[in-house]
């Protein structure tokens, strides 16, 4: 008889559920439509944004300080949808594409911005106001930001990727870290420094497969051993001499110094070991120098060390170029308010927001040029400089040692990508595990993207 | 019933039995552990079992961030609405298929079944474009119809697996007593099968409450559940370990003190007709 009665209950909630829902459904699009009813929690006038970001560090901070930008802004309420990146992105897409208007800002990085822009998926940001100060953005970043002349999202955060290194390690051994070291003195450095008894690895290096993961690095370091994505006619090129350099090189250095496992490595697990005092460099991206020199999550706070990213001699180092950056989808029915938002977000009071209230170390980096010529933010992050000489020795525009018909250093910004990167970051991830042959693993890639880009049409121009 | 167990092979069996408990439950009680470690402590090597500095510090933050409550009341909503909006429409499909079966009743369950087979990504689209134009998007009443759809086919399988095993003929006895469908259904079939439908229920439940694709696509704030909830914890840049494993604790926690107090209904539901 219980159940029974569970039974019954079950049946009158849902009918309950149904008709609140319903209701709420009306009220919900009465309070969209523009009327002046009160909707639900929001009273007449009141405009609510939301905001679509990551669950990244910076964010968590802005999220924070929602009460700062509301008071100032009484009109404006704000909403937060924080989501993992993968999970962020494909919310996002979808929503954009289908124009479903669930959101009125959205966090995208300069991989999505010139494909979205050209979709006419996003509305241009035009003037953000007198005080914001355009010029001040890193011309590096804001190009990537900017299709046809016209800004398309503020930065939130930029990053690019850079070396770091146990300094302790590399007295013990007697080695002396260049500023900017070439591939052949940290693949030595990286042999030297191995004991593996100790649990003790030269290099850590992403190794996951994903187009995001262990892509972004094989890609920006191909381009500093000449290798590039496409020719000017869009043929893939995995069966150059160039790519099959980079991919042995990257496995072989692994297999000798490399930690275990390392193929199902990301950005996180290589943190975690760098942290736990198990690597003895580490490239990556540049806003891991904030975690690895915090005494509260790292051991080796104090003995890290910087460098540029490696190169080969070839006029192209290995680092990448990417900017968390805030847009409003075309979509959106609040573009006004949004746009008060944006501005207010990757401004420089902003900025000077996050530091008064936790100090200099925790303000965004990687966007303007004022934080760089702060002498206390300076002194705040030792890694500062670096992070800025990483950012723009960036060049999206103009990526490889050779010419390339696309944008993106550690991508190429054309839709398709996301797809093709991934699978060849599996064939890649394979070779590294040892599971097939490098030679093979760059058949396996060429073939994947050439019938990809076939059936996309590119070529046939 | 009364056979006898020797003392030491009961104990074996005992012993057995609770090292699969532990290991099938193993994943939890780390996932519980680990919500009490520091970010620092959570990635450490070797993990440490029980001998941490334990801190609520994870718990705090995420009631900080987050409306766990709202998430929570959002996933009871959905999970019982689905189900039980589903059980309505299934128990009159499931009677029709057992009770007056035609010889195209295996082609129809099998039809039925074939729905599953398709990966949910296939269709996002198409369902996100009704849903915007009929202005579901992000409501509690989207997501207990788009479940109720998704886990259809396996509530009329259980169904009908369960009424198959119940001998027609005592419907047909109380039918020459003039009762009508709905009383036989009520009164006859209904407490017969009751073992069966509390089973497909709490199944549902769970599968409902778990379901993590439609969830996470289709709501954004104010039909979120506990999957998007979850979602929003793990980072691909910074450690959140710690803090993930508070925000899943507090989202298992509910469905798991469910199965506790109902195991009895789901073991006996799970092995209804096994034995003859």
């Amino acid at each position: 008889m219980i159940l029974v009665r569970f039974a019954l209950t079950v049946s009158v909630l849902v009918a309950s559920t149904a008709l609140t829902g319903c209701a709420r459904e009306t009220e919900r699009s009465k309070g969209s439509s523009g009327s002046a009813q009160p909707s639900s929690g929001t009273s007449a006038g009141t405009t609510t944004l939301t905001i679509a970001t990551v669950n990244n560090g910076d964010m968590i901070r802005m999220q924070k300080l929602t009460d700062e930008f509301t008071v100032a802004n009484p009109g404006i309420k704000l909403e937060w949808v924080t989501m993992e990146e993968n999970v962020l992105r494909q919310k996002v897409t979808t929503d954009v594409a289908a124009r479903g208007g669930q959101y009125d800002i959205v966090t995208i990085g300069t991989y999505e911005v010139p494909i979205w822009a050209a979709h006419n998926w996003l509305a241009a940001l035009g003037d953000l106001g007198p005080d914001y100060d355009v010029d001040d953005l890193l011309p590096t970043i804001r190009d990537s930001l900017t299709v046809e002349g016209k800004l398309y999202a503020a930065p939130f955060y930029g990053e690019s990727s850079m070396l770091m290194y146990r300094q302790d390690l590399f007295d013990k051994a007697g080695l002396k870290m260049p500023t900017a070291p070439t591939w052949s003195f940290v693949a030595d450095a990286a042999r030297k420094i191995t004991d593996k008894k100790a649990n003790v690895y030269g290099i850590c290096l992403r190794g996951k497969a994903g187009w995001g993961e262990n892509m972004a690095l094989l890609s920006a370091m191909a381009n500093s051993f000449g290798a590039r994505w496409f020719d000017m006619e869009w043929k893939p090129q995995f069966n150059g001499a160039e790519w099959k350099t980079t991919l042995q090189f990257y496995v072989d250095l692994m297999k000798d110094a490399g930690p275990p496992g390392v193929s199902s490595n990301g950005f996180n697990e290589n943190l975690a070991m760098f942290q736990s005092g198990n690597c003895g460099m580490w490239l990556d991206a540049t806003v891991a120098a904030a975690f690895v020199t915090d005494p509260a999550e790292s051991k080796v706070a104090d003995s890290v060390g910087f460098a540029l990213a490696p190169d080969n001699g070839m006029g192209k180092r290995s680092n990448w170029l990417w900017a968390w950056s805030l847009a409003i989808p075309a979509s959106s029915a609040k573009q006004e308010a949004a746009r008060k938002f944006i501005a207010w977000a990757t401004s420089k009071d902003y900025l000077a927001l996050v530091a008064g209230k936790q100090g200099w170390a925790s303000v965004p980096p990687g966007t303007r040029a004022s934080l760089y010529a702060n002498p206390e933010y300076q002194k705040a992050a030792p890694f500062a400089k670096m992070t800025l000489e990483s950012i723009k020795a960036a060049d999206p525009k103009n990526p490889t040692v050779n010419p390339v018909p696309y944008v993106g250093v550690q991508f190429v910004a054309i839709p398709e990508f996301q797809g093709i990167g991934t699978a060849v970051g599996q064939q890649f991830a394979a070779a590294l595990a040892g599971i097939t042959s490098v030679e093979k693993a760059l058949d396996n890639a060429q073939k994947i993207t050439e019938r990809e880009m076939k059936r996309s049409g590119y070529g046939k121009k | 019933m009364s056979s006898r167990v020797f003392p030491k092979r009961k104990l074996i069996f005992t012993v057995v039995g609770w090292l699969i408990g532990i290991t099938l439950f193993f994943p939890i009680i780390w996932t519980i552990l680990t919500s009490f470690k520091t970010e620092g402590t959570a990635i450490a090597m070797p993990p440490k079992f029980l001998f941490f500095d334990w801190t609520l510090e994870n718990y705090f933050e995420v009631q900080d961030r987050s409306n766990y409550l709202q998430h929570a009341m959002n996933s009871v909503v959905i999970s019982l609405g689905s189900t039980g909006l589903g059980l309505l429409v299934a128990m009159p499909a499931a009677w029709a298929m057992a009770f007056s079966p035609t010889k195209h009743t295996k082609n129809v369950l099998m039809w039925m079944l074939s729905t599953k087979m398709l990966p949910p990504v296939g269709v996002l689209v198409p369902i996100y474009l009704l849903f915007r134009d009929f202005d579901l998007l992000d409501t509690r009443l989207g997501m207990v119809v788009v479940l109720m759809l998704m886990n259809l086919p396996i509530i009329v399988w259980m169904l009908y697996t369960y009424f198959k095993e119940i001998p027609g003929e005592i419907l047909e006895a109380a039918r020459m007593d003039g009762a009508t469908i709905g009383k036989e259904i009520i009164y006859v079939l209904a407490p017969m099968a009751v073992p069966g439908i509390a089973s497909t229920l709490l199944l549902n439940v769970i599968l409902a409450w778990n379901e993590s694709f439609w969830t996470l696509n289709l709501t954004v704030t104010d039909a979120a559940p506990l999957t998007a909830f979850i979602a929003s914890y793990s980072s691909p840049e910074g450690l959140f370990w710690a803090k993930l494993s508070a925000a899943s604790t507090l989202a298992i926690a509910p469905i798991l003190v469910m199965g506790w107090f109902s195991q009895k209904q789901l073991v006996r539901g799970l092995t209804f007709g096994a034995v003859k």
